[in-house]
Protein backbone atom coordinates (compact mmCIF):
# COMPACT_ATOMS: atom_id res chain seq x y z
CA UNK A 1 0.00 0.00 0.00
CA UNK A 2 1.37 3.37 -0.78
CA UNK A 3 -0.28 6.19 0.54
CA UNK A 4 0.79 9.55 -0.48
CA UNK A 5 0.28 12.86 1.19
CA UNK A 6 0.42 16.66 -0.29
CA UNK A 7 1.85 18.66 2.02
CA UNK A 8 4.38 18.93 4.69
CA UNK A 9 2.54 20.73 7.74
CA UNK A 10 0.27 19.74 11.31
CA UNK A 11 -2.18 17.38 9.10
CA UNK A 12 0.28 16.08 6.76
CA UNK A 13 2.35 14.83 9.38
CA UNK A 14 -0.01 13.97 12.20
CA UNK A 15 -1.46 12.10 9.34
CA UNK A 16 1.52 10.31 7.86
CA UNK A 17 2.69 9.21 11.71
CA UNK A 18 -0.87 8.07 12.58
CA UNK A 19 -0.29 5.90 8.95
CA UNK A 20 2.55 4.77 10.30
CA UNK A 21 1.39 3.40 13.61
CA UNK A 22 -1.45 1.70 11.99
CA UNK A 23 -0.39 -0.06 8.47
CA UNK A 24 3.48 -0.56 9.77
CA UNK A 25 4.85 -2.05 6.40
CA UNK A 26 3.38 0.76 3.67
CA UNK A 27 4.98 2.92 1.99
CA UNK A 28 4.32 6.50 3.00
CA UNK A 29 5.08 9.65 1.13
CA UNK A 30 5.14 13.56 1.94
CA UNK A 31 5.11 16.15 -0.55
CA UNK A 32 6.19 19.30 0.69
CA UNK A 33 6.76 22.75 -1.25
CA UNK A 34 8.81 24.63 1.48
CA UNK A 35 12.91 24.16 0.97
CA UNK A 36 13.24 24.03 4.99
CA UNK A 37 12.26 20.83 7.25
CA UNK A 38 8.77 20.96 8.02
CA UNK A 39 7.79 23.39 10.05
CA UNK A 40 4.58 25.05 12.24
CA UNK A 41 3.73 28.49 11.25
CA UNK A 42 2.41 28.43 14.54
CA UNK A 43 5.88 28.78 15.84
CA UNK A 44 6.86 31.61 13.42
CA UNK A 45 5.50 34.63 15.82
CA UNK A 46 7.92 33.22 18.07
CA UNK A 47 10.89 33.21 15.49
CA UNK A 48 9.96 36.85 14.53
CA UNK A 49 10.43 37.57 18.44
CA UNK A 50 13.11 35.90 18.96
CA UNK A 51 12.42 33.11 21.55
CA UNK A 52 13.40 30.28 19.34
CA UNK A 53 15.60 29.86 16.33
CA UNK A 54 14.64 28.25 13.13
CA UNK A 55 14.77 24.86 14.31
CA UNK A 56 12.60 25.84 17.04
CA UNK A 57 9.72 25.87 14.51
CA UNK A 58 10.53 22.59 13.07
CA UNK A 59 7.24 20.45 13.76
CA UNK A 60 9.50 17.46 14.91
CA UNK A 61 12.91 17.87 16.99
CA UNK A 62 15.37 15.24 15.34
CA UNK A 63 16.61 15.36 11.84
CA UNK A 64 16.03 11.47 11.18
CA UNK A 65 12.93 11.59 12.87
CA UNK A 66 11.11 10.92 9.18
CA UNK A 67 13.63 8.70 7.91
CA UNK A 68 13.02 6.82 11.58
CA UNK A 69 9.31 6.22 10.96
CA UNK A 70 9.77 5.21 7.49
CA UNK A 71 7.97 8.41 6.01
CA UNK A 72 9.91 9.52 3.23
CA UNK A 73 10.13 13.26 2.37
CA UNK A 74 9.79 14.46 -0.93
CA UNK A 75 10.46 18.13 -2.02
CA UNK A 76 7.76 19.49 -4.32
CA UNK A 77 4.94 21.16 -5.28
CA UNK A 78 1.69 19.13 -6.90
CA UNK A 79 0.32 20.75 -9.71
CA UNK A 80 -2.05 18.11 -10.91
CA UNK A 81 -4.09 15.57 -9.58
CA UNK A 82 -5.58 12.29 -11.04
CA UNK A 83 -8.10 10.31 -9.12
CA UNK A 84 -8.54 8.41 -12.16
CA UNK A 85 -5.12 6.91 -12.93
CA UNK A 86 -4.27 7.91 -9.07
CA UNK A 87 -1.60 9.86 -9.54
CA UNK A 88 0.02 13.66 -8.76
CA UNK A 89 2.07 15.30 -11.15
CA UNK A 90 4.56 17.32 -9.50
CA UNK A 91 5.75 21.01 -10.43
CA UNK A 92 8.96 19.48 -12.09
CA UNK A 93 6.44 16.87 -13.54
CA UNK A 94 7.26 13.61 -12.52
CA UNK A 95 4.57 11.81 -11.45
CA UNK A 96 3.58 9.71 -8.28
CA UNK A 97 1.85 6.88 -8.06
CA UNK A 98 -0.75 6.53 -4.87
CA UNK A 99 -3.27 3.71 -3.95
CA UNK A 100 -5.12 6.27 -1.24
CA UNK A 101 -3.77 9.98 -1.58
CA UNK A 102 -3.99 12.47 1.34
CA UNK A 103 -4.23 16.52 0.53
CA UNK A 104 -3.33 18.28 2.79
CA UNK A 105 -1.81 21.52 0.94
CA UNK A 106 -2.90 24.24 4.04
CA UNK A 107 -3.68 27.31 3.06
CA UNK A 108 -2.07 30.51 1.58
CA UNK A 109 -2.31 34.45 2.29
CA UNK A 110 -5.02 36.41 0.64
CA UNK A 111 -3.57 39.14 -0.95
CA UNK A 112 -6.03 42.66 -1.10
CA UNK A 113 -6.28 43.64 -4.30
CA UNK A 114 -4.97 47.09 -3.91
CA UNK A 115 -2.01 48.49 -5.43
CA UNK A 116 1.35 48.93 -4.43
CA UNK A 117 1.27 45.23 -2.87
CA UNK A 118 4.42 44.82 -5.05
CA UNK A 119 6.74 47.18 -3.27
CA UNK A 120 10.00 45.18 -1.80
CA UNK A 121 8.75 46.86 1.68
CA UNK A 122 5.25 45.24 1.77
CA UNK A 123 5.48 41.64 3.46
CA UNK A 124 3.55 39.04 3.83
CA UNK A 125 3.86 36.31 6.94
CA UNK A 126 3.01 33.56 6.06
CA UNK A 127 6.42 31.37 5.04
CA UNK A 128 9.82 31.15 7.36
CA UNK A 129 11.54 33.32 4.54
CA UNK A 130 8.80 36.02 5.22
CA UNK A 131 9.78 36.32 8.73
CA UNK A 132 13.67 36.44 8.04
CA UNK A 133 12.68 39.39 5.76
CA UNK A 134 10.77 41.13 8.35
CA UNK A 135 13.02 40.43 10.82
CA UNK A 136 15.40 42.62 8.46
CA UNK A 137 12.89 45.05 7.56
CA UNK A 138 11.67 45.95 11.75
CA UNK A 139 14.27 48.08 12.41
CA UNK A 140 14.19 49.60 15.95
CA UNK A 141 11.95 53.46 15.67
CA UNK A 142 10.96 52.20 11.88
CA UNK A 143 6.95 53.03 10.88
CA UNK A 144 5.41 49.95 10.57
CA UNK A 145 1.67 49.55 9.30
CA UNK A 146 -0.06 46.14 9.96
CA UNK A 147 -2.90 45.37 7.13
CA UNK A 148 -5.07 43.37 8.89
CA UNK A 149 -5.56 42.46 12.65
CA UNK A 150 -7.10 38.66 12.22
CA UNK A 151 -5.30 35.72 13.85
CA UNK A 152 -1.98 36.17 12.53
CA UNK A 153 -2.03 39.70 12.92
CA UNK A 154 -2.56 39.57 16.59
CA UNK A 155 0.31 37.13 17.13
CA UNK A 156 2.62 38.45 15.15
CA UNK A 157 2.15 42.38 17.23
CA UNK A 158 4.10 41.56 19.46
CA UNK A 159 7.46 41.03 17.32
CA UNK A 160 7.08 44.48 16.21
CA UNK A 161 6.01 46.15 19.88
CA UNK A 162 9.37 43.99 21.55
CA UNK A 163 11.74 45.57 18.51
CA UNK A 164 10.58 48.59 19.26
CA UNK A 165 8.94 49.42 15.55
CA UNK A 166 6.06 52.71 15.96
CA UNK A 167 3.24 50.36 14.86
CA UNK A 168 0.17 51.13 13.19
CA UNK A 169 -2.43 48.24 12.46
CA UNK A 170 -6.03 48.49 10.08
CA UNK A 171 -8.42 46.53 10.04
CA UNK A 172 -11.72 46.33 7.83
CA UNK A 173 -13.80 44.60 10.57
CA UNK A 174 -15.44 46.11 13.04
CA UNK A 175 -13.38 45.00 15.54
CA UNK A 176 -9.85 43.37 16.00
CA UNK A 177 -9.93 39.38 15.46
CA UNK A 178 -14.06 39.98 14.46
CA UNK A 179 -14.31 36.26 13.42
CA UNK A 180 -12.82 35.42 16.75
CA UNK A 181 -13.85 37.53 19.27
CA UNK A 182 -17.58 39.65 20.27
CA UNK A 183 -17.79 43.64 20.33
CA UNK A 184 -16.76 44.16 23.86
CA UNK A 185 -14.36 40.85 23.80
CA UNK A 186 -12.13 42.83 20.44
CA UNK A 187 -12.78 46.35 22.09
CA UNK A 188 -10.94 45.18 25.03
CA UNK A 189 -8.22 43.59 22.87
CA UNK A 190 -8.01 46.91 21.22
CA UNK A 191 -7.73 49.12 24.10
CA UNK A 192 -5.20 47.27 26.16
CA UNK A 193 -2.79 47.27 22.33
CA UNK A 194 -3.36 51.01 22.23
CA UNK A 195 -2.71 51.27 25.75
CA UNK A 196 0.95 49.53 24.77
CA UNK A 197 1.79 52.22 22.02
CA UNK A 198 0.01 50.38 19.46
CA UNK A 199 -2.25 52.81 16.70
CA UNK A 200 -5.54 50.99 15.67
CA UNK A 201 -7.71 51.73 12.91
CA UNK A 202 -10.60 49.67 12.70
CA UNK A 203 -13.68 49.47 10.30
CA UNK A 204 -11.48 50.84 7.33
CA UNK A 205 -9.82 49.25 4.20
CA UNK A 206 -6.95 50.06 2.90
CA UNK A 207 -7.51 51.88 -0.75
CA UNK A 208 -3.97 51.92 -2.07
CA UNK A 209 -0.01 51.81 -1.09
CA UNK A 210 1.78 54.38 -2.69
CA UNK A 211 5.43 54.03 -3.21
CA UNK A 212 7.78 56.90 -3.00
CA UNK A 213 12.18 56.03 -2.73
CA UNK A 214 12.22 57.53 1.41
CA UNK A 215 8.50 55.53 2.10
CA UNK A 216 5.45 53.76 1.96
CA UNK A 217 1.97 55.57 2.02
CA UNK A 218 -0.63 53.57 3.23
CA UNK A 219 -3.81 55.05 2.07
CA UNK A 220 -7.22 54.46 4.04
CA UNK A 221 -10.66 54.59 2.36
CA UNK A 222 -11.36 57.19 5.38
CA UNK A 223 -8.84 59.33 3.58
CA UNK A 224 -6.31 59.05 5.82
CA UNK A 225 -2.96 58.59 4.99
CA UNK A 226 -0.49 56.40 7.18
CA UNK A 227 3.36 56.75 6.15
CA UNK A 228 5.65 53.71 6.94
CA UNK A 229 8.91 52.04 6.21
CA UNK A 230 7.47 48.85 5.62
CA UNK A 231 4.30 47.33 5.83
CA UNK A 232 2.56 44.00 6.53
CA UNK A 233 -0.11 42.15 5.21
CA UNK A 234 -1.81 39.87 7.23
CA UNK A 235 -5.63 40.13 5.69
CA UNK A 236 -6.34 36.02 6.42
CA UNK A 237 -5.47 32.98 4.45
CA UNK A 238 -7.48 30.98 2.49
CA UNK A 239 -7.14 27.00 1.25
CA UNK A 240 -4.63 26.73 -1.18
CA UNK A 241 -6.51 24.86 -4.26
CA UNK A 242 -5.19 25.96 -7.54
CA UNK A 243 -3.54 22.76 -8.35
CA UNK A 244 -7.79 21.38 -8.36
CA UNK A 245 -8.28 23.54 -11.35
CA UNK A 246 -9.65 21.07 -14.18
CA UNK A 247 -9.97 17.95 -11.30
CA UNK A 248 -13.45 16.08 -10.73
CA UNK A 249 -13.17 17.04 -6.88
CA UNK A 250 -15.79 18.84 -5.31
CA UNK A 251 -14.49 22.43 -4.13
CA UNK A 252 -16.67 25.11 -2.02
CA UNK A 253 -14.85 27.06 0.49
CA UNK A 254 -12.35 24.25 0.59
CA UNK A 255 -11.90 20.65 -0.32
CA UNK A 256 -15.16 19.34 0.87
CA UNK A 257 -14.97 15.92 2.94
CA UNK A 258 -17.33 13.42 4.11
CA UNK A 259 -17.83 11.98 8.05
CA UNK A 260 -14.43 9.64 6.61
CA UNK A 261 -12.64 12.37 5.27
CA UNK A 262 -12.39 11.23 2.24
CA UNK A 263 -13.68 13.69 -1.01
CA UNK A 264 -16.15 13.55 -3.65
CA UNK A 265 -13.36 10.97 -5.11
CA UNK A 266 -12.91 7.56 -3.73
CA UNK A 267 -9.13 7.00 -2.24
CA UNK A 268 -8.65 10.66 -2.21
CA UNK A 269 -9.19 12.39 1.23
CA UNK A 270 -8.15 16.18 2.40
CA UNK A 271 -7.17 17.01 5.64
CA UNK A 272 -5.99 20.64 7.97
CA UNK A 273 -6.75 24.02 6.14
CA UNK A 274 -7.21 23.09 2.68
CA UNK A 275 -10.21 20.97 3.72
CA UNK A 276 -13.91 21.70 4.62
CA UNK A 277 -15.05 19.08 7.19
CA UNK A 278 -17.54 18.73 9.34
CA UNK A 279 -18.55 21.40 12.32
CA UNK A 280 -19.15 20.01 15.70
CA UNK A 281 -21.48 23.04 16.35
CA UNK A 282 -23.42 23.00 13.52
CA UNK A 283 -23.35 19.93 11.98
CA UNK A 284 -22.26 21.64 8.78
CA UNK A 285 -19.11 21.68 6.72
CA UNK A 286 -16.60 24.47 7.40
CA UNK A 287 -13.23 25.59 7.07
CA UNK A 288 -11.63 26.32 10.40
CA UNK A 289 -8.03 26.38 9.20
CA UNK A 290 -6.58 26.04 12.82
CA UNK A 291 -4.18 23.08 14.50
CA UNK A 292 -6.64 21.58 16.27
CA UNK A 293 -8.74 20.82 13.39
CA UNK A 294 -5.84 20.31 11.65
CA UNK A 295 -4.07 17.54 14.08
CA UNK A 296 -8.09 16.00 14.14
CA UNK A 297 -8.27 15.83 10.44
CA UNK A 298 -5.27 14.17 10.11
CA UNK A 299 -5.44 11.57 12.10
CA UNK A 300 -9.20 10.77 11.46
CA UNK A 301 -7.92 10.66 7.71
CA UNK A 302 -5.08 8.42 8.07
CA UNK A 303 -7.48 6.11 10.25
CA UNK A 304 -10.37 5.64 7.40
CA UNK A 305 -7.42 5.32 4.61
CA UNK A 306 -6.05 2.78 6.76
CA UNK A 307 -9.10 1.29 7.89
CA UNK A 308 -11.91 0.99 5.25
CA UNK A 309 -13.25 3.89 6.14
CA UNK A 310 -14.73 2.75 9.53
CA UNK A 311 -14.15 5.79 11.34
CA UNK A 312 -16.76 8.53 11.05
CA UNK A 313 -16.13 11.90 12.19
CA UNK A 314 -18.05 13.50 14.79
CA UNK A 315 -16.76 17.16 13.37
CA UNK A 316 -14.21 19.61 15.24
CA UNK A 317 -15.23 21.98 17.67
CA UNK A 318 -13.71 25.58 16.34
CA UNK A 319 -11.19 27.11 19.04
CA UNK A 320 -8.47 29.56 19.20
CA UNK A 321 -6.39 31.17 21.42
CA UNK A 322 -4.20 33.93 20.80
CA UNK A 323 -1.43 36.16 23.10
CA UNK A 324 -1.17 39.42 21.90
CA UNK A 325 1.21 41.82 24.21
CA UNK A 326 0.49 39.46 27.27
CA UNK A 327 -3.25 39.34 27.02
CA UNK A 328 -4.59 35.76 26.56
CA UNK A 329 -7.38 35.86 24.46
CA UNK A 330 -9.78 32.50 23.37
CA UNK A 331 -12.51 31.16 21.78
CA UNK A 332 -14.77 28.08 21.78
CA UNK A 333 -17.49 26.77 19.26
CA UNK A 334 -20.62 29.18 18.79
CA UNK A 335 -19.44 31.55 20.92
CA UNK A 336 -22.18 34.00 18.88
CA UNK A 337 -24.81 32.09 20.29
CA UNK A 338 -27.43 29.78 19.27
CA UNK A 339 -31.25 30.23 18.24
CA UNK A 340 -33.00 30.72 21.22
CA UNK A 341 -29.73 30.00 23.46
CA UNK A 342 -29.02 31.74 25.95
CA UNK A 343 -25.98 33.61 28.01
CA UNK A 344 -23.91 34.73 30.87
CA UNK A 345 -21.51 37.53 30.91
CA UNK A 346 -18.52 38.75 33.04
CA UNK A 347 -16.88 41.99 32.09
CA UNK A 348 -14.66 44.07 33.94
CA UNK A 349 -12.64 46.28 31.23
CA UNK A 350 -10.79 48.10 33.73
CA UNK A 351 -8.84 44.78 34.65
CA UNK A 352 -8.61 43.26 30.45
CA UNK A 353 -11.11 40.67 31.90
CA UNK A 354 -14.44 39.39 30.08
CA UNK A 355 -16.18 35.60 29.74
CA UNK A 356 -18.98 35.31 27.40
CA UNK A 357 -20.54 31.40 27.85
CA UNK A 358 -22.95 30.62 25.59
CA UNK A 359 -25.81 27.80 26.52
CA UNK A 360 -28.11 25.76 24.70
CA UNK A 361 -30.64 24.92 26.96
CA UNK A 362 -28.52 23.74 30.04
CA UNK A 363 -25.54 22.88 27.30
CA UNK A 364 -22.73 25.23 26.92
CA UNK A 365 -22.06 25.17 23.23
CA UNK A 366 -19.44 28.83 22.97
CA UNK A 367 -17.37 30.75 25.13
CA UNK A 368 -15.39 34.03 24.50
CA UNK A 369 -12.85 34.87 27.29
CA UNK A 370 -10.40 37.71 27.58
CA UNK A 371 -7.54 37.86 30.21
CA UNK A 372 -7.45 34.67 31.55
CA UNK A 373 -5.25 31.38 31.01
CA UNK A 374 -6.12 29.16 33.43
CA UNK A 375 -7.65 25.92 33.08
CA UNK A 376 -8.93 27.22 29.68
CA UNK A 377 -9.51 23.43 28.10
CA UNK A 378 -12.50 22.63 30.92
CA UNK A 379 -14.31 25.20 28.16
CA UNK A 380 -13.90 22.24 25.46
CA UNK A 381 -14.70 19.64 27.32
CA UNK A 382 -17.91 21.30 28.84
CA UNK A 383 -18.51 22.18 25.34
CA UNK A 384 -18.04 18.61 23.32
CA UNK A 385 -19.58 16.32 25.95
CA UNK A 386 -22.48 18.27 25.44
CA UNK A 387 -23.09 17.27 29.34
CA UNK A 388 -26.09 19.11 31.26
CA UNK A 389 -25.11 21.63 33.68
CA UNK A 390 -28.30 21.13 35.38
CA UNK A 391 -28.31 24.05 38.93
CA UNK A 392 -24.60 24.51 37.60
CA UNK A 393 -26.00 26.66 34.37
CA UNK A 394 -27.45 29.24 37.74
CA UNK A 395 -24.41 29.61 39.01
CA UNK A 396 -22.52 29.90 35.90
CA UNK A 397 -24.96 33.26 35.05
CA UNK A 398 -24.50 34.38 38.67
CA UNK A 399 -20.49 33.75 38.27
CA UNK A 400 -19.14 33.20 34.51
CA UNK A 401 -15.65 32.74 36.27
CA UNK A 402 -16.86 29.98 38.09
CA UNK A 403 -15.92 28.01 35.25
CA UNK A 404 -14.07 24.98 36.88
CA UNK A 405 -16.02 24.44 40.05
CA UNK A 406 -19.29 23.74 37.56
CA UNK A 407 -16.80 21.26 35.52
CA UNK A 408 -15.97 18.97 38.45
CA UNK A 409 -19.47 20.22 40.03
CA UNK A 410 -21.14 18.14 36.84
CA UNK A 411 -18.48 15.54 36.67
CA UNK A 412 -19.39 14.62 40.42
CA UNK A 413 -23.00 14.95 39.81
CA UNK A 414 -22.62 12.81 36.72
CA UNK A 415 -20.12 10.44 38.74
CA UNK A 416 -22.56 9.77 41.89
CA UNK A 417 -25.77 9.62 39.12
CA UNK A 418 -23.97 6.70 37.17
CA UNK B 1 3.59 -1.63 33.92
CA UNK B 2 2.98 2.08 34.57
CA UNK B 3 1.64 3.04 37.81
CA UNK B 4 -1.07 6.21 37.82
CA UNK B 5 -1.72 8.77 40.03
CA UNK B 6 -5.23 7.84 41.88
CA UNK B 7 -7.50 10.59 43.08
CA UNK B 8 -10.21 10.00 45.46
CA UNK B 9 -12.61 12.60 45.91
CA UNK B 10 -14.46 11.48 49.07
CA UNK B 11 -11.34 11.17 51.07
CA UNK B 12 -9.86 14.54 50.20
CA UNK B 13 -10.50 17.29 53.13
CA UNK B 14 -9.04 20.34 51.29
CA UNK B 15 -6.40 20.74 53.02
CA UNK B 16 -4.06 21.95 49.82
CA UNK B 17 -0.94 20.04 51.16
CA UNK B 18 -0.57 18.46 47.82
CA UNK B 19 -1.02 21.96 45.89
CA UNK B 20 1.91 23.37 48.01
CA UNK B 21 4.81 20.35 47.65
CA UNK B 22 3.81 20.29 44.06
CA UNK B 23 4.71 24.09 43.62
CA UNK B 24 7.58 23.39 45.80
CA UNK B 25 8.61 20.64 43.61
CA UNK B 26 7.90 22.99 40.58
CA UNK B 27 9.22 25.53 41.17
CA UNK B 28 10.49 25.42 44.57
CA UNK B 29 8.33 27.86 46.46
CA UNK B 30 5.32 26.84 48.65
CA UNK B 31 2.82 28.41 46.07
CA UNK B 32 -0.76 26.92 45.22
CA UNK B 33 -1.10 29.10 42.16
CA UNK B 34 2.43 27.06 40.62
CA UNK B 35 1.24 23.79 41.43
CA UNK B 36 -0.33 21.40 38.31
CA UNK B 37 -1.97 19.32 40.93
CA UNK B 38 -5.19 21.36 42.09
CA UNK B 39 -8.29 21.32 44.35
CA UNK B 40 -11.33 22.56 43.43
CA UNK B 41 -13.67 23.61 46.42
CA UNK B 42 -17.60 24.12 46.16
CA UNK B 43 -20.58 24.28 48.15
CA UNK B 44 -19.04 25.90 51.10
CA UNK B 45 -15.61 23.77 51.38
CA UNK B 46 -18.05 20.67 51.49
CA UNK B 47 -16.89 19.23 48.14
CA UNK B 48 -13.12 18.72 47.50
CA UNK B 49 -12.39 17.90 44.27
CA UNK B 50 -8.36 16.73 43.49
CA UNK B 51 -7.26 16.91 39.52
CA UNK B 52 -4.35 17.06 37.66
CA UNK B 53 -3.47 15.33 34.41
CA UNK B 54 -4.60 11.85 33.88
CA UNK B 55 -1.84 11.05 31.50
CA UNK B 56 -4.14 9.88 28.66
CA UNK B 57 -2.30 7.49 26.31
CA UNK B 58 -2.90 9.73 23.30
CA UNK B 59 -2.69 12.87 25.00
CA UNK B 60 -4.66 16.07 23.25
CA UNK B 61 -1.62 18.04 24.21
CA UNK B 62 0.76 15.64 23.08
CA UNK B 63 -1.39 15.36 19.48
CA UNK B 64 -1.88 19.10 19.06
CA UNK B 65 1.57 20.28 19.81
CA UNK B 66 3.04 21.90 16.77
CA UNK B 67 6.72 22.14 17.90
CA UNK B 68 6.86 18.00 19.28
CA UNK B 69 7.42 20.07 23.13
CA UNK B 70 5.50 17.44 24.54
CA UNK B 71 6.67 13.61 24.80
CA UNK B 72 6.34 10.09 26.95
CA UNK B 73 8.48 9.53 29.85
CA UNK B 74 8.92 5.61 28.96
CA UNK B 75 9.55 5.12 32.47
CA UNK B 76 6.46 6.35 33.69
CA UNK B 77 4.33 6.93 31.22
CA UNK B 78 3.77 10.55 32.18
CA UNK B 79 3.68 13.36 28.88
CA UNK B 80 6.36 15.65 29.73
CA UNK B 81 6.88 19.54 28.19
CA UNK B 82 10.55 20.31 27.62
CA UNK B 83 10.61 23.74 28.34
CA UNK B 84 13.74 24.56 26.23
CA UNK B 85 11.49 23.24 22.87
CA UNK B 86 8.06 24.73 24.01
CA UNK B 87 7.61 28.52 22.22
CA UNK B 88 4.09 29.20 24.52
CA UNK B 89 1.67 28.77 22.10
CA UNK B 90 -0.40 27.37 24.33
CA UNK B 91 -2.75 25.53 21.39
CA UNK B 92 -2.65 22.46 24.28
CA UNK B 93 -4.51 25.12 26.91
CA UNK B 94 -7.20 24.39 24.72
CA UNK B 95 -7.12 21.26 23.55
CA UNK B 96 -6.89 19.52 26.63
CA UNK B 97 -10.59 18.79 27.66
CA UNK B 98 -9.75 18.54 31.25
CA UNK B 99 -8.00 21.97 31.46
CA UNK B 100 -4.80 19.63 33.11
CA UNK B 101 -2.29 21.86 31.01
CA UNK B 102 -2.09 25.49 31.69
CA UNK B 103 0.59 28.11 30.17
CA UNK B 104 2.72 30.13 33.28
CA UNK B 105 2.91 33.80 32.16
CA UNK B 106 6.08 33.95 33.95
CA UNK B 107 8.06 31.15 32.40
CA UNK B 108 6.45 31.77 28.87
CA UNK B 109 5.79 28.22 28.54
CA UNK B 110 2.94 25.51 30.04
CA UNK B 111 3.34 23.27 32.69
CA UNK B 112 1.54 19.99 33.89
CA UNK B 113 1.55 17.10 35.84
CA UNK B 114 4.87 15.34 34.60
CA UNK B 115 4.20 12.52 38.17
CA UNK B 116 7.36 13.79 39.58
CA UNK B 117 9.31 11.36 37.37
CA UNK B 118 7.90 8.49 39.68
CA UNK B 119 7.92 9.79 42.86
CA UNK B 120 4.91 12.13 42.69
CA UNK B 121 5.57 14.41 45.78
CA UNK B 122 1.37 15.47 46.00
CA UNK B 123 0.79 11.98 47.24
CA UNK B 124 3.60 11.71 49.83
CA UNK B 125 2.00 14.80 51.11
CA UNK B 126 -1.60 13.93 51.60
CA UNK B 127 -2.57 13.07 54.57
CA UNK B 128 -5.53 11.04 53.66
CA UNK B 129 -5.87 8.20 51.18
CA UNK B 130 -7.35 10.98 48.53
CA UNK B 131 -3.87 10.94 46.63
CA UNK B 132 -2.30 7.31 45.38
CA UNK B 133 0.04 6.15 43.30
CA UNK B 134 -0.41 3.00 42.37
CA UNK B 135 -0.43 -0.26 39.52
CA UNK B 136 -2.44 0.71 36.82
CA UNK B 137 -4.64 -2.55 37.33
CA UNK B 138 -5.81 -1.76 40.53
CA UNK B 139 -9.48 -0.67 41.39
CA UNK B 140 -8.57 2.90 42.71
CA UNK B 141 -7.43 3.27 38.95
CA UNK B 142 -10.29 1.73 36.90
CA UNK B 143 -12.76 4.45 39.16
CA UNK B 144 -10.25 7.22 38.29
CA UNK B 145 -10.51 6.01 34.19
CA UNK B 146 -14.79 6.25 34.79
CA UNK B 147 -14.80 9.73 36.13
CA UNK B 148 -11.82 10.94 33.58
CA UNK B 149 -13.70 9.26 30.37
CA UNK B 150 -16.91 10.83 31.78
CA UNK B 151 -15.39 14.14 32.06
CA UNK B 152 -14.00 14.06 28.55
CA UNK B 153 -17.24 12.23 26.98
CA UNK B 154 -14.37 10.36 24.61
CA UNK B 155 -11.07 8.23 26.16
CA UNK B 156 -8.45 9.26 23.38
CA UNK B 157 -8.18 11.86 20.99
CA UNK B 158 -10.98 10.52 18.42
CA UNK B 159 -9.05 7.91 15.85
Amino acid sequence: MHYVIAGAGPAAIAAAEHLRELDGDSEVTLIGAQAQPPYSRMALPYFLTGKVSEEGTYLRRSEDHYENHGLKLVHGEVTAVDPISHAVTLIDGQKINYDKLLLATGAEPIIPPVSGMDDPRVQQCWHLEDAQRIIELAKPGARAVQVGAGFIGCIILESWVLREVNLTVVEMGPRMVPRMLGEKAGGLLQSWCESKGVTVHTNTQVKAIESTPDELQVVLESGEICPADVVIVSTGVKPRLHYLEGCDIDVDLGIVVDAHMQTSQPDVYAAGDCAQGLDFSTGETAVHAVQPTATEHGRVAAANMAGANNLPYKGSLNMNILDTLGLVTCSFGAWEGVAGGDSAEMYNPDNHQYVNLQFKDDVLVGANSVGYHEHLGVLRGLIETQIPLGEWKDRLKENPIGLVDAYQGVNQAALQNG
Amino acid sequence: MHKALVMEVDACTGCHQCELMCSYGKVGAFNPAKSVMDITQYDGGAINVPSTCTQCQEAWCMVVCPVQAITVNPSTGAKEVSAEVCVGCKVCTIACPFGAINYDPDSGVVTKCDLCGGEPMCVEACPTTALAYVAEDSTGYDKMLRSATLAAGLDAPRA
